[in-house]
């Protein structure tokens, strides 16, 4: 059994519970141990930018040199948390300034400059267990079901630091949708901003978004639409106005591996 | 004793503004052997010339040194002077003081001592500099043209025309290439296969042009003009010599779907197919990958319906061996691929093309006989979005970093076309820079814009996604507005960067040419040479150097064709004396050399040696040809035991410049 530290994230604590507690069944029914280091801290929610701003950054540092501590690759399953340690990862492996700065500060054993082989949960599914391996082991599968997926902005870009597929025309969340059976539905919206977190600032703006996002996979024949981020499902859900039901990944994946009750009808 | 002059140019201030020259000519007046050091403002200019010449004769010079610019810019006129004053011209040494130093230096103290040391150096290699002797060699009198578009088939005309045999190898069936695709061509709206077919008629026609149809250079050997080329005529399977053309096969053939390339995959043809109705040569090909009769034996109606017995499902590729004393490089180009280009979806839906795709279904000859319809569901497009730019000047290592050139002008005319042929359909082009220079060009694209109401919005299209209602979506932006835009479109057209043909970087290789980082073939000069490669008897025509468009190409081809022409006429060449040649006393026999020659000049002989006990012993050796060595200077390098040697360049001349450095 491979063991990966997992990185749940707060708002996996919170209101993103699904996300988390079916990714961990599903890990483990899939032969994957999650070890959740006992230290972590929010990732900060949003990367920084700014080349001298290190303070947002540092909680990413701690929980990468934990993983790279314990000899584990890093698995996380927040869009928002993957893009903010994946990010780091990148820069901290290639910007000296930064790696010296963050060193100087956090004053670890050993100095953290990069390293660590960091997968988002779908990369995990994808790269280490295989799709088709995957396939075997579903026992429920959404046979006939249309679903969209939807990959929002922190998924795919920046591409070179995520590096995780074409952000214009992905296909990991279609394959996982295929490996469990259903079909994806392709659509405009599937790679655009849901609106984020100028819900606060301005509710109208997120409504437009949000709807823009839902009535595209409508348009196209969606029966549900699914994702990996709780501010995502938070403005699909909440601020789009639309019925279509909106359901994390990893609840479609413990239900295709049998281990949760169905939305299947 | 050696008697040598230096003389320092100042090259106006190109040098003299860095360096200072004066000081430099001081400096080397000091060098062992050195009788005279001048400096003087332009040492390329007749008179300054006359100095160098002057100075030989009255110092009875034995080695000259000139402190200019590159080697390759004046080399060759000072040596033709040292030649007139009666030294011999491989006595003359370049230290490049141009290029190589007061370009690239600010500080004039740095720029000097620097400019001292490269004077050093030449001053220690022209010491042992030995009189060359350069040799003749034939001119084979025939040309060989790689590619039969239109650049290709421009110079094999004109070639012919002055009376010298000329090859033309094509890798498709036909020779015609992408002008042959084009429906109309800008600015003047006359009908591309009207103005094409004729030239690929005439080519096939004149007794002095050979087509070696679907073939391909397979391998180059030798030199300026005496190069030996291998070509692979592949197994078209029908006998060229037999079939006349008469297509009963391509109807009768029962395999009828197979993508047609001629029409970009947007119809299907038969297994066996004629390109189009004025192919040249007008011969059918089986395509192996379809045809029943080669994948199960089953069928062969090809055969039966053949009344001159020209299907032979036998045949093999055959090899020609040939001599060319000049060979024109005409490859061509091609759209880029749109996979990485998402954001387009052109690989989502059918109704996005590429505007080589949008010429073919405008032609009367394309899949829709010349009505435009959507591939989709065949109607006619009302709203018809244009972007330009797709994957040119695009600064992400997805796209070329080049102006593709014949975009703005294409779309120009497809817009115009397309308004006047329906004029209920809305046409939108979206462009960065509309860039029309070029006879009546802009007054062309201002047509567009005012007689036929084309919208022109400065900006970049963000996304195009396909609607569930058949209809596409366009997300754009209108710069000069500040305006987000949704246009409802029901096709949209992408200008597609062009780039090099796949072909010509493997056939750089064989042709020991340049390419650039983009695998346009690289000119000799940009300005002054632009249709030679740096390698001789290699010409270039058309847009395997770089974009362009018809007109262009074809006055390209026939510059390359006056170069290949120039050459032809020569019964002989001079060749470079600056070649290898082996020591046959130190050399081992280890091949290392033969294995390196790019050229195929070394070959191994068994030499009878006498040995100090006055026996005799037959070794291994290598030896160069003189004729074929081009001087590389690779296998100098390769030999372990030291024994090659390259005149002009000896180990020893080489040392004794480093050692001027490293002093």
């Amino acid at each position: 059994m491979e063991t990966f530290t997992y990185y749940p994230g707060c708002t996996l604590r919170t209101k993103a519970k699904d996300l988390d507690t079916y990714a961990r069944s599903s890990a483990e029914a899939l032969g994957i141990r999650l070890e959740e280091p006992a230290d972590w801290q929010c990732c900060g929610g949003a990367y920084t930018t700014a080349k001298d701003e290190i303070a947002t950054k540092l909680s990413a540092v701690r929980v990468l040199n934990s993983a790279k501590e314990s000899g584990q690759p890093l698995v996380t399953v927040c869009s928002a948390c993957h893009n903010v340690i994946k990010q780091t990862e990148y820069d901290i492996s290639r910007d000296e300034e930064m790696a010296s700065k963050v060193n100087n500060y956090l004053g670890l054993a050993e100095p953290y400059t990069g390293g660590t082989k960091v997968y988002h949960y779908l990369e995990m599914l994808r790269d280490v267990i295989g799709f088709d391996n995957l396939k075997e082991k579903v026992v429920n599968p959404f046979t006939g079901k249309k679903i969209a997926a939807y990959y929002g902005c922190l998924l795919l870009r920046p591409v070179k630091a995520l590096a995780m597929d074409d952000p214009e025309n992905p296909t990991i969340i279609e394959d996982f949708i295929r490996a469990i059976g259903g079909t994806p539905v392709i659509y405009a919206q599937r790679n655009e901003c849901c609106g984020g977190y100028i819900t606060m600032e301005d509710k109208a703006q997120a409504q437009k978004r949000s709807s823009a996002v839902m009535d595209s996979a409508k348009d196209m024949g969606a029966e549900m639409v699914i994702t990996a981020c709780p501010l995502c499902l938070y403005n699909l859900k909440k601020n789009s106005g639309s019925d279509l039901p909106v359901y994390y990944f990893t609840e479609l994946l413990a239900e295709a591996l049998g281990l949760k009750e169905g939305n299947h009808e | 004793m050696q008697r040598i002059g230096v003389f320092v140019c100042h090259c106006g201030t190109n040098i003299a503004a860095t360096v200072d020259v004066k000081a430099v000519a001081e400096a080397l007046g000091h060098e062992p052997g050195v009788v005279i050091s001048q400096d003087y403002q332009y040492m390329c200019s007749e008179s300054g010339q006359e100095l160098v010449k002057n100075a030989i004769r009255e110092q009875k010079l034995t080695g000259v040194v000139i402190c200019s610019c590159s080697p390759r810019m004046h080399e060759n006129t000072f040596r033709k002077a040292a030649a007139s004053a009666g030294l011999n011209p491989y006595l003359v040494e370049i230290a490049n003081i141009r290029e190589q130093c007061s370009w690239i230096h600010k500080e004039v103290a740095n720029a000097t001592d620097k400019a001292i040391i490269l004077g050093k150096a030449a001053v220690a290699k022209v010491h042992l500099n030995t009189p060359l002797n350069s040799m003749e060699s034939p001119v084979v009198k025939r040309a060989l043209v790689i590619g039969g578009g239109i650049a290709g088939i421009q110079t094999a005309l004109d070639i012919a025309e002055a009376g010298f045999d000329v090859d033309i190898v094509e890798k498709q069936p036909t020779i015609g290439g992408k002008m042959a695709q084009i429906d109309k061509t800008f600015p003047t709206l006359d009908c591309a296969a009207c103005i094409l077919t004729p030239k690929m008629v005439e080519a096939s026609q004149n007794e002095r042009i050979t087509i070696h149809s679907f073939s391909e250079v397979e391998d180059v050997k030798g030199f300026v003009g005496n190069f030996t080329v291998k070509i692979r005529k592949k197994a078209r399977f029908v006998d060229e010599t037999k079939c006349t053309g008469c297509g009963l096969c391509t109807e009768k053939c029962p395999m009828k779907k197979v993508p047609n390339e001629f029409n970009l995959g947007l119809d299907n043809r038969s297994a066996i197919y004629i390109p189009f109705a004025q192919a040249v040569p007008k011969v059918a090909t089986i395509d192996p990958n379809y045809c029943m009769m080669m994948k199960t034996g089953k069928c062969g109606v090809c055969s039966k319906v053949c009344s001159v017995g020209a299907i032979d499902y036998k045949q093999q590729d055959t090899i020609i061996e040939q001599q060319y004393g000049a060979i024109v490089v005409a490859t061509g180009f091609n759209p880029i691929n749109l996979d990485k280009y998402d954001e387009f979806a052109y690989n989502q839906c059918p109704d996005v093309v590429t505007s080589l795709e949008l010429e073919r279904l405008m032609n009367a000859a394309g899949p829709n006989g010349g009505t435009l319809l959507r591939p989709s569901d065949k109607s006619h497009p009302h709203t018809i979005v244009f972007v330009q730019c797709v994957g040119s000047r695009c600064d992400d290592e997805k796209g070329k970093p080049y102006c593709s050139k014949i975009c703005c002008m294409y779309t120009a005319k497809h817009a115009m076309l397309i308004r006047e042929k329906y004029p209920d359909t809305e046409v939108y082009v979206f462009y960065i820079d509309v860039r029309t220079p070029g006879k009546n060009f802009d007054e062309f694209y201002r047509r567009a814009v005012e007689q036929y109401n084309v919208h022109y919005i400065k900006g970049m299209v963000g996304k195009v996604t396909p609607k569930s209602d058949g209809k596409i979506d366009v997300q754009a932006s209108d710069l000069l507005a500040n305006e987000q835009l949704h246009i409802d479109a029901d096709m949209v057209v992408l200008a597609a960067a062009i780039e090099p043909d796949k072909t010509a970087r493997p056939l750089a290789t064989m042709l020991t040419t340049q390419m650039d980082t983009n695998d346009f073939f690289t000119e000799a000069h940009p300005k002054l040479r632009p249709v030679e490669s740096a390698t001789a008897g290699i010409f270039l025509s058309g847009a395997c150097q770089g974009p362009k468009d018809i007109p262009e190409t074809v006055a390209q081809g026939s510059a390359a064709a006056a170069k290949a022409i120039g050459l032809l006429c020569k019964n002989s060449i001079t060749c470079n004396p600056c070649v290898a040649h082996s020591d046959e006393l130190m050399c081992n026999g280890c091949s290392s050399c033969e294995k390196v020659c790019p050229y195929g000049a070394i070959t191994y002989i068994d030499k009878e040696f006498r040995m100090p006990d006055r026996t005799t012993k037959v070794r291994r050796v290598a030896s160069v040809n003189p004729a074929v060595c081009q001087g590389c200077g690779a296998c100098t390098v390769a030999c372990p035991s030291g024994a090659m040697d390259l005149n002009g360049f000896s180990n020893s001349q080489i040392m004794a410049e480093v050692d001027a450095i490293c002093k």
